[in-house]
């Protein structure tokens, strides 16, 4: 092993002085227990215990026809459900070698980005909020209304959408889908100046985050981190670009990339994703063709030939890949979802060691964190 | 397609024992329980292309046997690759850690012993990850649950 990756190996002591942090603290957003050795206020060790929302969704997902698993997909990682969806669907449509109308494509990718925008939205609200800067909240929460604004007209759905099936969309979205979409970007491009000049900015904020909780590129790829978190480290793991699926082939776009690996550069990473979002957005929106078609012709119960198959989808915290063991009944014989959350959460002891307890809020913060999809 | 031929080839010379087939997405490779380690260990230090990146490890019951699938990324071409390896004995399924080659397995690992009691040799930290010591191992095929009785129609 190379030598710049650091082991996750833990020595106890019967002297260690043991807090729990959670399943019930602010911070940990959700239910999370970070077991927290302390010296005084250093960090000696985390051991994050998890568990308390395992819902068994890959037991379910057995009894479950795919139509049916697309609702559990939502409630794993809830902030990018429509990502989530997509994944389950391309999954069966590829076994199938279904096309999906070219429409459906840039519908998708269009919820995609927006869902991307809003996640980042009440990520970025939430990690001011760790940091004690409480008014980030309100103005990222009120951005993202316009957001949910959206989802809401387009498909009455506002947080697990379940928009997203086998073969299509549930239904057509709304006609105004286009220009709410147009609208939003031209009124988000002039508030994001307004998060920089409150947060990025803030020198309370720099000194709180640059150099805490460093992961060079070799300890992100060794551990699995994806997404953002692993983008700041400078590992490009972006699937739109590395396996892209959808049409994201045919669009423009650039991998954001920092390379400190500290907790600034993930929140970085995020504030210029959110640009590369409305750049994507804009260019669907001009490409995207007329009609009224949503769905390709699909059987009412999807049967999967007999095999295995995969599929991996960019969420907004990383990497989400699908495995299903098909044994040619209408149900999964064994259906494996790999979260980024699961993989991005366990650094938290190799960045959080030897640091203070309040740094340890700022790096749980920056590896945006949601705990339903680490239990699933 | 052609760059699957490659790595087929590639596979075939790293496991010569192994068996070598080119699945519907990615080439795939089964070697036995004992040869695990070792390729794994081939894999991840090889030269042309080094497979440093654990996506998936997980298991599957085939009610005969476990399996246990590895999916690898090689972060320099992209190109992924199915590592598997069959347990036919349920109740004594073992097989070496690969968490000393990818950190990341360490955790995985942790979940496939808790939800399909498979242990892993030589593992630091083999303690169960989201169930409580006493309860079964709920994606075991044969796993009943006296609690929450919920009959599914088939």
């Amino acid at each position: 092993m190379s030598k710049d990756v650091v082991t996750n190996i833990i020595l106890r002591d019967d002297e260690d002085y043991i807090i729990n942090m959670g399943p019930q603290h602010p911070s940990t957003h959700g239910v999370l227990r970070l077991e927290v050795c302390l010296n005084g206020e250093t960090v000696k060790y985390v051991v994050p215990h998890i568990g308390y929302i395992h819902r068994g969704i890959e037991k379910m997902c057995e009894y479950d026809t795919y139509k049916q698993i697309i609702h559990l997909t939502d409630r794993m990682d809830y902030l990018s459900a429509h990502m989530n969806n997509e994944a389950v669907s391309l999954l069966v449509e590829n076994a199938l070698g279904i096309e999906v109308p070219e429409r459906v494509k840039y519908i998708r990718a269009a919820l995609n980005e927006l869902n991307r925008i809003a996640s980042h939205h009440l990520w970025w609200s939430a990690f001011g909020m760790d940091l004690g800067a409480l008014t980030t909240f309100f103005y990222g929460l009120r951005d993202r209304e316009k957001i949910l604004d959206i989802f809401d007209e387009s498909f009455g759905s506002r947080l697990l959408h379940s928009f997203v099936t086998p073969g299509g969309l549930m239904h057509d979205v709304h006609p105004n889908f286009r220009k709410n979409i147009m609208e939003f970007v031209k009124y988000f491009r002039k508030k994001l100046p307004e998060y920089k000049k409150l947060l990025t900015d803030n020198i309370i904020f720099q000194n709180r985050t640059k150099g805490i909780g460093v992961m060079t590129k070799e300890t992100a790829i060794a551990f699995g981190v994806t997404g953002p978190s692993g983008r700041g480290s400078g590992f490009s793991c972006d699937v739109r670009k590395i396996a892209p699926y959808g049409i994201y082939d045919q669009l423009e776009f650039n991998e954001v990339l920092y390379s400190n690996g500290d907790s600034f550069d993930r929140y970085m990473v995020r504030m210029d994703e959110m640009v590369e979002s409305m750049n994507l957005l804009e260019q669907i929106v001009d490409k995207m063709p007329e009609g009224t078609e949503f769905t390709a012709k699909m059987k009412p119960i999807v049967k999967l030939p007999e095999g295995e198959y995969f599929q991996r989808v960019e969420t907004a915290r990383g990497e989400l890949d699908v495995f299903v063991v098909s044994d040619g009944k209408k149900h999964p014989y064994r259906m494996r979802f790999r979260s980024p959350n699961f993989s991005n959460m366990f650094t938290l002891n190799i960045l959080g060691r030897g640091l203070k307890i309040a740094d340890l809020v700022a790096i749980s913060g920056s590896l945006d964190l949601v705990i339903p999809d680490i239990d699933r | 397609m052609e760059k699957n031929m490659d790595l087929t080839a590639l596979l075939a010379k790293i496991a010569p024992q192994g068996e070598v087939v080119q699945g519907n997405q990615f080439p795939e490779l089964t070697v036995s329980a004992e040869q695990l380690f070792e390729t794994a260990e081939k894999l991840k230090n090889c030269k042309e292309m080094p497979f440093d990146f654990l996506l998936d490890l997980t298991a599957v019951d085939f009610e005969t046997k476990f399996t246990v699938v590895y999916h690898l990324e090689s972060t320099k071409t992209h190109d992924v690759v199915v590592l598997r390896t069959d347990l036919p004995d349920r109740n004594h399924a073992e097989v070496e850690t690969v968490s000393g080659l990818w950190p990341a397995a360490e955790f995985m690992e942790r979940e496939v012993f808790d939800l399909f009691g498979i242990r892993f040799k030589n593992h630091h930290d083999l303690r169960r990850l989201f169930m409580e010591d006493d309860y079964g191992h709920p994606l075991r095929k044969d796993f009943k649950d006296d609690i929450n009785l919920i009959e599914y129609p088939n």
